[in-house]
């Protein structure tokens, strides 16, 4: 059984499977159930989290979680939504400590808040940089 | 210099806090003129003993991802070049596989063997340096000297493959920019052989000498399970026993057409890092010598018009580790979205596991192990609480590692 198989096997409909090609599956999970398959791909099926990207769209920002399987060579991307306008998405730290840095980065470059974060503190940008300017946000939000 | 809140620490400041935490901080950084990326770390220190570790990161931020969406997909290519000046070919090795692979495009094969060559001719020179700088650390220049002279001829190949020592502006979406010629071979193959045997004869010299086993062997462990759950990459993760190399894992290139070892070890420590590095340079002058063999004839390029819609994913092991682009493509010539994660990213937070309970004098060498576009070591500088008077600064750091090196070299 192929890993796609696996996952939709084991989330059934709370997530939509879609094999790009065979190194890459991407998984589409609403925010309440995807600290639980997050935790599933790397305590279980052992994935080293490799990075996360945020991109922000009109509805919100959108989250892809970057999951390498180094022994298979195949890398899973979780897509979660974080709606606007509140952003909140659980923090994931907790499970993989590894996030900690960019769940940082995405909080202070598109204005995700994410809850029970140990340390939210700014990374990246300087100190006099304005309160509520996301410089990734697209359109005026980011200048 | 603006930081963030309470980061960067007056004198007076941190004198307050080490009369209030009854403890010394030593700011680190953020700013070295010799090395490419800032960052800034704070230690808090009881007696000679590290006890707590700090980071922060950010002073070389050039929203690098944010430009990239109002560049093409072929300008983008020279942008992420820029990223760093060390492995400034990994980002676009890594860039343009991501954009192969929104819509699956096909890299003739010579193009893809011509790839192999640069990324591991790249590795070479950023080991080497690296071990020179490790080697500056621990007072031995000779090694350093000889390691960074052992380097120019891996950029002398470079400007004869390229026309550049540096930023080599060899990769495009689809395919390279120049080909490698014919009548170069034989000269190439007589460079990498003693590149080769360079390599090799500073292994030795690094491996066996007693002093830098005593210095570095047991110093800074990174134990697996941390590595793990940090998440570290390349030879940091490698020298922990976590055994992941992207050019074996996920085949690339002309990686799986060849034949070289994944270097592990298992014991975490500088010394581990620093052979696996060592050993990795030999691997590589294979890789190169394969690549240059075995290239088949052909075109270079793919020639491609359209990048399509879609996302796309491409990874390169750079010599510090894995390097991972993220694309988003609307179908216009421009990217909706990049994202860039270097290697230093997942490798820098391990700071913490490694640093803590290990001396001053060792601080700067542990934090170099990591290799991390590494900074501002002689920015360290050790405050009196009550007089604000600058005790130490870097250079007498360094100079303190150098001489525990002395005092195990006078008791051989």
């Amino acid at each position: 059984m192929n890993l796609a198989e696996e996952i939709s096997q084991k989330f059934g409909h709370n997530v939509s499977v879609s094999s790009k090609s065979k190194r890459r599956i991407f998984v589409g999970v609403s925010k309440s159930d995807a600290k639980e398959l997050l935790s599933y791909l790397y305590h279980d099926l052992c994935a080293r989290f490799s990075i996360a990207t945020g991109t922000d769209t009109p509805i919100g920002v959108e989250i892809l979680y970057h999951m390498a399987f180094d022994r298979l060579g195949v890398i899973v991307s979780v897509r979660v939504l974080v709606e606007k306008p509140e952003l909140k998405m659980p923090s994931l730290t907790e499970i993989i400590p590894a996030t900690e840095w960019i769940e940082r980065e995405i909080h202070e470059m598109l204005g995700v808040d994410f809850i029970g974060h140990p340390n939210l503190e700014r990374l990246l940008l300087p100190d006099d940089w304005p309160e509520g300017i996301y410089p990734f946000r697209k359109g005026d939000q980011g200048k | 210099m603006t930081g963030p809140k309470g980061f960067i620490l007056s004198a007076k400041e941190i004198r307050e806090n080490n009369m209030a935490r009854k403890e010394n901080i030593i700011p680190i950084g953020p700013f070295h003129p010799l090395l490419e990326e800032p960052e800034f770390f704070k230690f808090y220190v009881e007696g000679e003993k590290v006890i707590d570790a700090e980071v922060r990161i950010g002073y070389n931020h050039r929203g690098i991802e944010k430009l990239a969406e109002a560049k093409t997909y072929d300008q983008a290519v020279f942008l992420v070049e820029r990223i760093c000046g060390i492995c400034s070919t990994s980002h676009p090795f890594a860039f343009v596989q991501a954009v192969e692979d929104v819509s699956g495009i096909e890299v003739p094969e010579r193009a893809q063997y011509i790839r192999t060559i640069i990324g591991d001719l790249e590795r070479i020179h950023s080991h080497l340096l690296w071990v020179g700088l490790a080697a500056h650390f621990i007072g031995y220049n000779t090694v350093f000297m000889w390691a960074w002279k052992y380097r120019e001829p891996v950029l002398d190949i470079f400007e004869k493959i390229s026309g550049n020592r540096n930023h080599y502006g060899m990769f495009k979406v689809g395919g390279v920019r120049r080909d490698i010629k014919k009548s170069d071979l034989p000269e190439l193959l007589k460079a990498i052989d003693e590149v080769e045997s360079f390599c090799s004869m500073l292994l030795k010299a690094v491996i066996d000498d007693p002093v830098i086993r005593a210095r570095t062997k047991g110093i800074g462990i990174l134990k697996k399970k941390d590595a793990l759950d940090m998440g570290v990459v390349g030879p940091v993760a490698r020298a922990s026993g976590v055994d992941i190399d992207i050019r074996k894992d996920f085949p690339y290139a002309a990686y799986d057409k060849v034949s070289f070892e994944k270097i592990v070890m298992t014991e975490g420590d500088v010394f581990a890092r620093t052979a696996v590095r060592l050993l990795e340079c030999v691997e590589s002058t294979k890789i190169i010598r394969q690549c240059l063999k075995k290239m088949p004839e052909g075109p270079i390029d793919a020639e491609v018009r359209e990048v399509g819609v879609g996302e796309g994913i491409g990874q390169h092991e750079a010599p510090r580790g894995e390097v991972i682009h993220y694309t988003k493509s609307n179908g216009s010539n421009y990217p909706e979205r990049h994202k860039i994660r270097a290697p230093s990213f997942m490798n820098v937070p391990s700071f913490k596991k490694t640093v803590i309970g290990e001396s001053i004098a060792d601080a700067a060498l542990i934090t170099a192990a990591v290799d991390p576009c590494y900074c501002c070591t002689e920015r360290m500088a050790v405050i009196d609480k009550d007089t604000d008077k600058i005790l130490l600064n870097g250079n007498e750091l360094v100079r303190l590692c150098q001489e525990k090196t002395e005092r195990i070299r006078n008791k051989k």
